[in-house]
């Protein structure tokens, strides 16, 4: 018998985004939670909707169902609470489904030179061929050489 | 039961914030970066007109001692429908003049958390980040975040234009020769 780790396997989340499935890396998937009120104020990043409130954390909403599918989400059932990884800070983003998801554990094919930049490979699973989403791709971000200073847990301290 | 010597206590670090109105949104701003409240009639004379401006959320600038301070428009800044303003922020170790809808109280924050890393316009100046209260998300503001260098020194320059066109008309003599 081998094992997952030894065989090359890997875990993967699929999502569903209106008629289409797609997968996340089960490592970089946190929760999948009902969807809640979406607190909006103003900012110019024209990608995100808003923050949601869980558990303390308030986390950026980023819709990508019309960037992956070329429609907007007609029905939210989940927000799947994802992380993505910045230097050594782990920054959390809240990405609306329209369905169930689903754990599995399956070889990826990496893609190749002609995939988009949001594709990290292609995975077969129930007679479907399904994208793997590179999420810093996908979502807004900053380039590597942008990166601010660690994030502090209170960012000032009154002298 | 003791505990050992070099136990401390941790308490939560906290910062007096004032939650403020524009254009029925609220945010939030440290107390302490407030120097001074006052209302918009109480400066209407006071406030000198800047018509050379090219910043449209700056019209009007205003004399505090030596310095010149500018009077922002909160709304415009931040995109939004421009309401009535009743107060004005003075805003401590900055050049602005924060117009305000409405002062909604005085609270504490405990927790303020930075903005999420997704967010990369102009936000990231505008925000300390983001705190929670009463089950509800409140932008902090960045006192010094209303006006950028650039944006300074465009005021700085409308203002010059204007002090210049003030004294040729006091003293028309004087540009005369």
């Amino acid at each position: 018998m081998t094992s997952a780790h030894e065989s090359g396997l890997q875990s993967f989340v699929l999502l569903r985004l209106g008629e289409r499935r797609f997968a996340l890396p089960a490592s970089q998937v946190a929760e999948l939670v009902a969807p809640s009120r979406i607190f909006r104020f103003p900012h110019k990043s024209v990608a995100l909707e808003g923050v949601i409130l869980r558990r303390g954390r308030m986390i950026a909403v980023c819709d990508v169902a019309e960037q992956l599918t070329g429609k907007r989400l007609d029905t939210r059932r989940f927000n799947l609470l994802a992380t993505r990884k910045y230097g050594h800070q782990l920054d959390w983003i809240a990405i609306p489904v329209s369905g169930e998801c689903e754990l599995i554990t399956v070889d990826m094919v990496p893609a190749g030179a002609n995939d988009s930049s949001y594709v990290e490979g292609w995975l077969s699973h129930g007679g479907e061929v399904i994208e793997v989403l590179r999420l810093s791709a996908l979502t807004p971000g900053p380039a590597e050489t942008t990166l601010p200073a660690p994030l502090h847990e209170f960012a000032e301290a009154r002298s | 039961m003791n505990f050992p010597s070099g136990a401390k206590s941790h308490q939560p670090r906290t910062e007096q914030i004032i939650l403020f109105r524009i254009s029925g949104q609220t945010f939030a701003i440290s107390s302490s970066s407030v120097q001074e409240v006052r209302s918009v009639d109480n400066i209407e004379g006071m406030a000198r007109d800047l018509p050379e401006s090219h910043l449209r959320k700056v019209r009007h600038s205003i004399r505090r001692g030596d310095r010149t301070l500018y009077i922002v428009n909160a709304a415009i800044h931040f995109g939004l429908q421009p309401q009535s303003a009743s107060l004005v922020f003075f805003l401590r170790r900055t050049r602005t003049a924060l117009l305000i809808d409405g002062i909604e109280k005085m609270t504490t924050m405990t927790h303020l958390q930075a903005l999420s890393l997704a967010f990369q316009g102009e936000e990231r100046n505008w925000y300390r980040g983001l705190t929670a209260l009463d089950q509800a998300v409140i932008p902090v503001v960045h006192p010094e975040g209303f006006l950028s260098l650039e944006e300074l020194t465009l005021l700085e320059s409308a203002q010059f234009s204007a002090d210049a066109r003030l004294a040729a008309k006091e003293n028309p003599g004087a540009y005369a020769q």
